[in-house]
């Protein structure tokens, strides 16, 4: 696939929760092998975004595609990995920090031979086990992998998020919030990891509240609030007035319907 | 049709076989009352029952679906009264209203404002009280405490082929897509976004459960089957942060408590289901004060150490 390819791609999209709309006839195309950051004020629609190309919103009109294709396809070849906000996880859950790092690659792990997947062993095909060690040790967490995932502390229980994202090994990296009730080592070297893998010509879109890393970091920032309010390099869009605009929201499709800012 | 039926009794003689080859370890006096068929036939029953539903326990119990399964053993009550009446096996019309009903709660959640506990609780007591008014008209009510509270020593052949179809197809599947159940239980969004059908899966694990029930209803009946599918599961949590130690203690609390549970109901004359029950829930107590790490026993040693450690600290 040529790289002209948009790794994300929003045409006329609308999504809603609970009918109230999030987002609004927004056009979108995001380029690969880049680090882009969505920032917005709460309730803009930013995770709404990753939520429609993870599949569990779908959307009211309009459509997304990655990399060219439907999101759901995507999804299914282990195009995309991604990283939840909040964790919608049970923390009590009985699982090694192994384990939820290999969770990440049951989707990749169907593409395996059927003999593989019914190994009892989990570690039938060795390029699991490789990818797990490789994730664990980039966020520097290879010496807790088997201690029970409930056992860690905040920074430590994202760093394992963020490993099983990375074990996945996919073109494009989802992360909402990455930074989100992060402790400071643990932040610089979630953001070098993400570097190297932007390095690595992986495509990072990113959810954040964070604007100095969204400035020091990223090669694009969309402002989004509700609708595109602007995309372009961060020191265009995290300008004074582009901010303000972004606060302010798109009146012209708002309607009468106010987003706090 | 027949030459299944040959099969499965076949299949039963075997397991019964293997299963009187440990009984005859037993002292006699624990062995003796299974030199009877009946015997025989409720120890098997109560082995796979204890099996599955210890199995099924571990999702249930992770997946805080303890109301649904509460919500789905008595919604299978009309089905039985509704198959009774037509002179179809009970089994099916237990699984179609025990599906529907599950599937009506997630409707009734979904597209309402109704929560989800008082969706399930509207529902499956709705439900009951329709199976309690027809099993009214047309059975004895010996009948009906049979199938409320079960009568493991009253099993027939042809219920416990359906056990045995039932745990076989429970195996199976859970051996087929554990990874899947184990992440759709874990993290269900992590599930979706690996392209996983979380709808398929959740459905698929309701549709396991109802089957679970429906195969546990001759032995622990309606009313304590739910506690067969919560009490293995919680005691296994309490000892073990390993999900497939988990499945496996699960299993084991589930087969003993049938077993052990058998026994004193026959040489104590007592209810089997309850007498079931009776012996999980003690399994479950002792695993609550005594297990290792997250017993109550462990905890106040590690707090009483901890205070010793650092006098300072209240």
């Amino acid at each position: 696939m040529a790289d002209s390819v948009p790794a994300l791609e929003a045409r006329g999209l609308w999504a809603a929760y609970h009918q109230q709309p999030v987002l609004e006839n927004l056009d979108l195309s995001l380029p690969q092998g880049e680090w882009t950051a969505i920032v917005g004020p709460n309730g803009a629609g930013k995770s709404s975004l990753l939520n429609l190309a993870i599949g569990s919103l779908a959307p009211v009109r309009g459509e997304l595609k990655l990399l060219g294709q439907s999101a759901a396809s995507q999804r299914r070849a282990g195009s995309i990995a991604y990283m939840a906000q909040q964790e919608h996880m049970e923390w009590d859950f009985p699982i090694s920090v192994r384990e939820t790092v290999l969770t990440g690659r049951y989707g990749l792990m169907r593409l395996d031979p059927l003999w593989q997947r019914l190994a009892p062993r989990l570690w039938a095909n060795p390029s699991h086990r490789a990818a797990v060690d490789a994730a664990l040790e980039a966020v520097d967490m290879a010496d807790h992998a088997a201690r029970p995932i409930g056992e860690l502390s905040g920074g430590q229980k994202k760093r394992v998020m963020l490993a099983r994202t990375l074990a996945q090994q996919a073109r494009i990296l989802l992360l909402d919030e990455p930074l989100a009730g992060v402790d400071p080592p643990s932040e610089a070297l979630i953001m070098a990891t993400l570097e190297s893998e932007r390095s690595a010509g992986r495509t990072i879109i990113m959810v954040t509240h964070d604007l100095p890393g969204a400035r020091r970091y990223a090669d694009n920032v969309v402002l989004i609030n509700r609708t595109l309010i602007g995309m372009g390099s961060p020191d265009e869009m995290l300008s004074d007035a582009m901010l303000a605009r972004l606060a302010v929201g798109a009146p012209e499709i708002a309607g009468g319907m106010r987003v706090a800012a | 049709m027949s030459q299944l039926e040959l099969l499965a009794t076949g299949v039963i003689d075997a397991l019964i076989g293997g299963l009187m080859l440990a009984v005859s370890l037993l002292p006699d006096s624990l062995a003796a009352p299974f030199d009877y068929r009946f015997m025989q036939r409720a120890l098997l029953t109560s082995v796979l029952v204890g099996a599955i539903c210890g199995l099924l326990s571990c999702y249930v119990v992770l997946k805080r679906w303890s109301l649904l399964g509460d919500a789905i053993s008595h919604a299978v009550l009309p089905g039985v009264a509704i198959a009774y009446l037509l002179g179809w096996p009970f089994f099916i019309g237990a699984f179609v209203t025990g599906a529907l009903t599950s599937l009506g709660i997630g409707a009734l959640e979904r597209h309402t404002r109704i929560k989800a506990d008082a969706a399930m609780g509207l529902m499956f007591t709705a439900a009951f009280a329709l199976g309690i008014v027809i099993i009214s008209k047309i059975a004895t009510s010996t009948h009906l405490m049979h199938i409320l509270f079960g009568n493991v020593l009253g099993v027939q052949t042809s219920a416990l082929i359906l056990t045995l179809l039932a745990s076989l197809v429970a195996v199976v599947t859970i051996w087929l897509a554990y990874r899947p159940l184990l992440l759709y239980t874990f993290d269900p969004q992590q599930a979706q976004a690996l392209g996983f059908n979380t709808s398929l899966i959740h459905y698929g694990l309701i549709l396991l459960l109802t089957l679970t029930i429906v195969a546990s209803l001759e032995t622990v009946g309606i009313i304590l089957v739910v506690a067969m599918l919560i009490t293995p599961g919680a005691t296994a949590h309490l000892l073990t942060d390993r999900f497939p130690l988990m499945l496996a203690i699960s299993v084991s609390v589930g087969v003993t408590s049938a077993v052990v549970g058998l026994v004193m109901s026959v040489s104590l004359d007592v209810a089997s289901g309850g007498a079931i029950v009776l012996v999980a829930s003690g399994l479950f107590l002792v695993a609550l004060l005594a297990a290792p790490k997250h017993g109550l026993v462990a905890r106040h040693w590690r707090r009483w150490r901890l205070n010793r450690a650092n006098p300072s600290v209240d």
